[in-house]
């Protein structure tokens, strides 16, 4: 191997580390905050994606539709809880209209917006509305009459979300891959090697989303209680701390993340309905890399990860998947030997 | 006795139970059902196997592994690669794979069980995934078009591996699985898995090595789905890589939940469901959505999430409550009685703590406590909340690691042993909030105490040729429950008790263990007036039997009525010690309870 392409495979694995930093970080935000160990991250991946590859098309994405579904289920729920606590029925279509009043106004822009034939970045800012009103919608429907159960529960709960989010992403997004375009056409040559301006982009975006989450909960009241709801769920809730709110608020980020993480790298490769969950198992490796707690351990994690997928991919491509996952096994042994004895319960 | 009564009498008698299940499953094979249905069963009876594994794991264990397809795409392809590469005949293909799934499970199993629970499932899916990239890569099993020509099963010239007699050898080793399983769930060992699932905590205390029980139902889970896997490979004839995906080891455990991962017939109830919603879903749902592909996963993950939110203990808890129950039979009576460990004569010195310290960070909760215990003294510790009495107790009792001192029992010094080491040495503990096993009998819990002084493995357990001692541990529970005073409701369920009998339950559950020193945490919190007096008598009554106690009280009348000797506690440190007079008559003690003079 020579050093042009030691720089490229560098350069390779450390693009594909920085969006599998950010998957990584959705993971432990999402487990620290509400004990749930979130398997779909990857699909909201996907569902960025795609969903923008549709708009490209013209067409209204069927993940629209899914949103107004979605949001209409949740809003009869939300109006019954509150019906069945008030007995007004005021407040119990108040509140039901409360859930249903962004994804219904993302989806009808959506409508209006898909056959006009945006510029790019109009579509993505859409398509970024959209899977982001996924996030809370998906906690309240699958997570939040569960937030107390055991996380074993939860976790099986994740894989039933899994299953369903793919399922509809084959129903929606066809088994046809699709390939963005790219944010920045531009290349730079830097001795011997190109760099892209996708590439460019993605570091910049992993950066300072990076930063945002770290002055977010550093700097912010809410961040603070955010934490607090991941220490101790009662004691935020005497605190005053709605724990559902931070459990929404929380899921609305990893869909966030997620989101961006699909456009991030629609313009590099040929995302299909179910590459979403290999790339987030990716960011998941990293993650218990951190001991789904720390973030600045899941993103060295990430970075490694990222460098073994490119150097594994260059001397024995076949293998590539299987040496990234068999990672798992010696990270867990060194968490494990560097006394991460975390007792359960 | 009358007709009714008798086949009452039978309806309840577990052998004869599996002996009508074993019998109906032959006649099925032999009645002239349309061959669709047993080809149908066939595909159950391979599920089947793999979701008892799920059941032991994930409902009984409370583990899980989405990676369980992995162990059955391990069986299948060793048989597959053995046979047809090596000429091994398949009934030698068989122990190999299981021999490599063995060996697998116990590395995952060992690297992410001695941390918390949620690794295990993550592990798996990393090594779900990985296996079947290497199952679809390697040359040598055939990349991702697999291996064919894969032997039947011939025993002589009859081939047992298609039709209906691969439905008696598939469903016959399901049969053998059940009950397996449930003569284990029945056993020692069965306990100890349960006690683990409700306090890892308690379980240690009662001498459980919950590292390796985990390690175990992981290893027991994998083998039953390697032999799945060796049976798939002979009746499919071809194995490649997609059936032992993670969608499928991700569906093994929809089966298991569906059907109820807490019952072991819910396993199959599981498999048969799913099979049938399956094949109706895989026509239905390409005609309704007018494109083919496969959406049954969306319906899957939805009833998935509904299932844990509306129906936690799935389909079989709605069956199982309307079946006769095994009842158990009081067949301990002439069991041999189990060996008594040598006690300390009278006024030996049973315990001996020096200057034992703990900090939390910069928090000293217990400062140089030093203080002894004779055999037959009750020695009482008190103090006011947060004294750090029940901190000296876990330091005692091997929970909690000193900072600093010594602890010696009997002579030895304990201090820095777990938990498990210091209860096989003969001192038995309970707890401040009751820790037990709400779904077991009362005979049952108590039997928990016991653990230590069996040895019978979990495979004599599966193959029940652990009735010896498993009647001398019940004779010694129900004789440890008749000294308490609660031998009236040795078959009650535990959950169903008031609290009082509880707490006596978890001192009958400590005596189990043939303690030389018994650690009692709180026993009369929560107890009625009437409830108390008895539990003195108890206490009382163990004294004169020569038993050494510890006991961590908050009720003074208990404590100044039972004690010889009693040690206050204050902010971590020893206020005083002395007998129950000294310290009622001390102004330093009346101070610390009432605030005054100070």
């Amino acid at each position: 191997m020579d050093s042009t392409i030691f720089s490229i495979l560098l350069l390779d694995g450390m693009t594909n580390g920085a969006v599998y930093a950010l998957l990584g970080l959705a993971t432990v935000l999402v487990f620290s905050v509400t004990r749930v160990i979130f398997i779909p991250q990857g699909e909201f991946v996907a569902y960025g994606a795609l969903t923008l590859a549709i708009f490209q098309t013209g067409q209204v994405p069927g993940t629209v539709w899914l949103l107004l579904i979605m949001a209409v289920l949740a809003a009869v729920l939300d109006a019954r809880l509150s019906w069945l606590h008030s007995g007004n029925a005021a407040k119990a279509a108040k509140a039901g209209l409360r859930t249903l009043l962004i994804p219904a106004v993302i989806a009808l822009v959506s409508l209006w917006a898909a056959p006009q034939n945006f510029p790019l970045l109009v579509q993505a800012a859409l398509t970024v509305a959209i899977v982001t009103s996924f996030g809370p919608l998906v906690y309240r429907l699958a997570y939040q009459s569960l937030a107390d159960a055991s996380s074993l529960v939860l976790l099986i709960v994740s894989v039933g979300v899994h299953f369903a989010m793919t399922g509809l992403g084959l129903l929606f997004f066809g088994a046809e891959g699709f390939r963005n375009p790219s944010f920045w056409d531009m290349r730079v040559s830097l001795g011997g090697l190109a760099i892209k301006g996708q590439a460019i982009i993605i570091f910049m975006v992993s950066l300072a989303l990076i930063v945002l989450l770290w002055q977010f909960f550093s700097r912010t009241l809410y961040g603070k209680a955010l934490q607090a709801t991941a220490v101790n769920r009662l004691g935020a809730r005497l605190m005053g701390i709605s724990t559902i709110g931070a459990g929404q608020a929380t899921f609305a980020m990893a869909a966030l993340i997620g989101a961006l993480s699909g456009l991030l790298i629609g313009p590099t490769t040929t995302v299909f309905y179910d590459s979403g969950f290999l790339i987030g198992l990716k960011g998941f490796v990293a993650a218990v890399m951190g001991g789904l707690q720390s973030y600045p351990l899941a993103a060295v994690g990430a970075i490694f990860v990222g460098l073994v997928e490119a150097f594994g991919s260059f001397w024995a491509s076949a293998f590539k998947e299987v040496i990234v996952f068999t990672l798992v096994l010696p990270i867990l042994l060194w968490r494990s030997m560097a006394g991460g004895h975390d007792e359960e319960h | 006795m009358t007709l009714v009564s008798t086949l009452q009498h039978w309806l309840h008698n577990a052998r004869v139970q599996r002996v009508t299940v074993f019998a109906c499953m032959l006649l099925y094979a032999v009645s002239p059902v349309p061959d669709f249905w047993i080809t149908q069963l066939n595909y159950i009876a391979l599920y089947s196997l793999v979701i008892l594994g799920l059941v032991l794991l994930t409902g009984i264990g409370g583990l899980t592994s989405f990676g369980q397809a992995a162990f059955v795409g391990i069986g299948a392809y060793t048989s597959a690669y053995l046979t047809t590469s090596m000429g091994w005949s398949p009934w030698l293909t068989v122990f190999a794979g299981l021999f490599i799934t063995a060996i697998s499970a116990l590395v995952v199993g060992w690297i992410t069980l001695r941390m918390s629970g949620h690794y295990l499932p993550l592990a798996t899916i990393a090594w779900g995934l990985s296996l079947y990239y290497l199952m679809g890569n390697l040359d040598a099993l055939g990349k991702y078009d697999g291996i064919q020509g894969v032997p039947a099963l011939l025993i002589g010239s009859w081939d047992v591996s298609q039709g209906r007699s691969f439905f008696v050898l598939a469903w016959s080793l399901v049969l053998l699985g059940v009950f397996g399983l449930l003569n284990l769930l029945d056993s020692r060992t069965g306990r100890a898995i349960r006690a683990m699932r409700a306090s890892v905590l308690m379980a240690e205390a009662m001498g459980v090595d919950t590292l390796r029980h985990k390690v175990g139902i992981f290893l027991i889970a994998a083998l039953f789905a390697s032999v799945s896997g060796w049976l798939f490979a002979h009746f499919q004839r071809t194995v490649n890589p997609s059936p032992f995906g993670l969608k499928m080891g991700i569906e093994y455990l929809f089966m298991a939940v569906l059907g109820g991962v807490g019952y072991v017939w819910g396993a199959i109830g599981g498999a048969v469901l799913t099979k049938l919603l399956e094949d109706q879903l895989q026509v239905l749902l390409p005609k309704l959505l007018g494109t083919s592909g496969s959406y049954e996963v969306i319906v899957f993950g939805i009833v998935l999430v509904l299932v844990l939110k509306y129906l936690p203990d799935g389909m079989w808890s709605l069956v199982g409550r309307w079946l006769p129950k095994p009842e158990r039979v009081d067949d301990w009576q002439r069991a041999a009685v189990l060996p008594e460990r040598t006690k300390p004569a009278l006024g030996e010195t049973v315990l001996e703590v020096t200057d034992i310290r703990k900090q939390f960070g910069g928090l000293t909760a217990v400062k140089d406590i030093t203080f002894s215990i004779k055999a037959g003294q009750i020695v009482g510790l008190i103090g006011p909340n947060g004294a750090g009495k029940s901190t000296t107790f876990n330091l005692v009792s091997g929970v909690l690691g000193l900072t600093s001192g010594t602890v010696k029992f009997r002579g030895e010094t304990i201090s820095g042993l777990p938990s498990r080491d210091i209860a096989n040495r003969g001192m038995s503990r309970t707890f401040q909030h009751v820790k037990m096993i709400p779904e077991m009998t009362v005979l049952e819990n108590v039997a928990l105490g016991a653990q230590l002084r069996g040895s019978k493995s979990a495979l004599s357990s599966m193959l029940r040729l652990d009735r010896a001692e498993e009647q001398s541990l019940l004779r010694e529970a129900a004789r440890q429950l008749e000294r308490i005073g609660m031998g009236h409701a040795l078959h009650e369920q535990a959950g169903n008790l008031a609290m009082g009998p509880q707490r006596l339950m978890e001192i009958a559950r400590a005596l189990c263990s043939d303690p030389a020193l018994l650690l009692l945490d709180e026993p009369a919190a929560g107890l009625r007036h009437k409830e108390k007096q008895a539990l003195a008598g108890v206490l009382r009554q163990l004294r004169s039997e020569g038993m050494s106690i510890l006991l961590v009280e908050h009720d003074m009348d208990l404590v100044m009525d039972v004690t010889d000797h009693i040690v206050v506690m204050e902010f971590g440190t020893k206020l005083m010690d002395g007998t129950p007079a000294e310290v009622q008559q001390s102004p330093q003690v009346r101070a610390a309870y009432l605030g005054m003079e100070h």
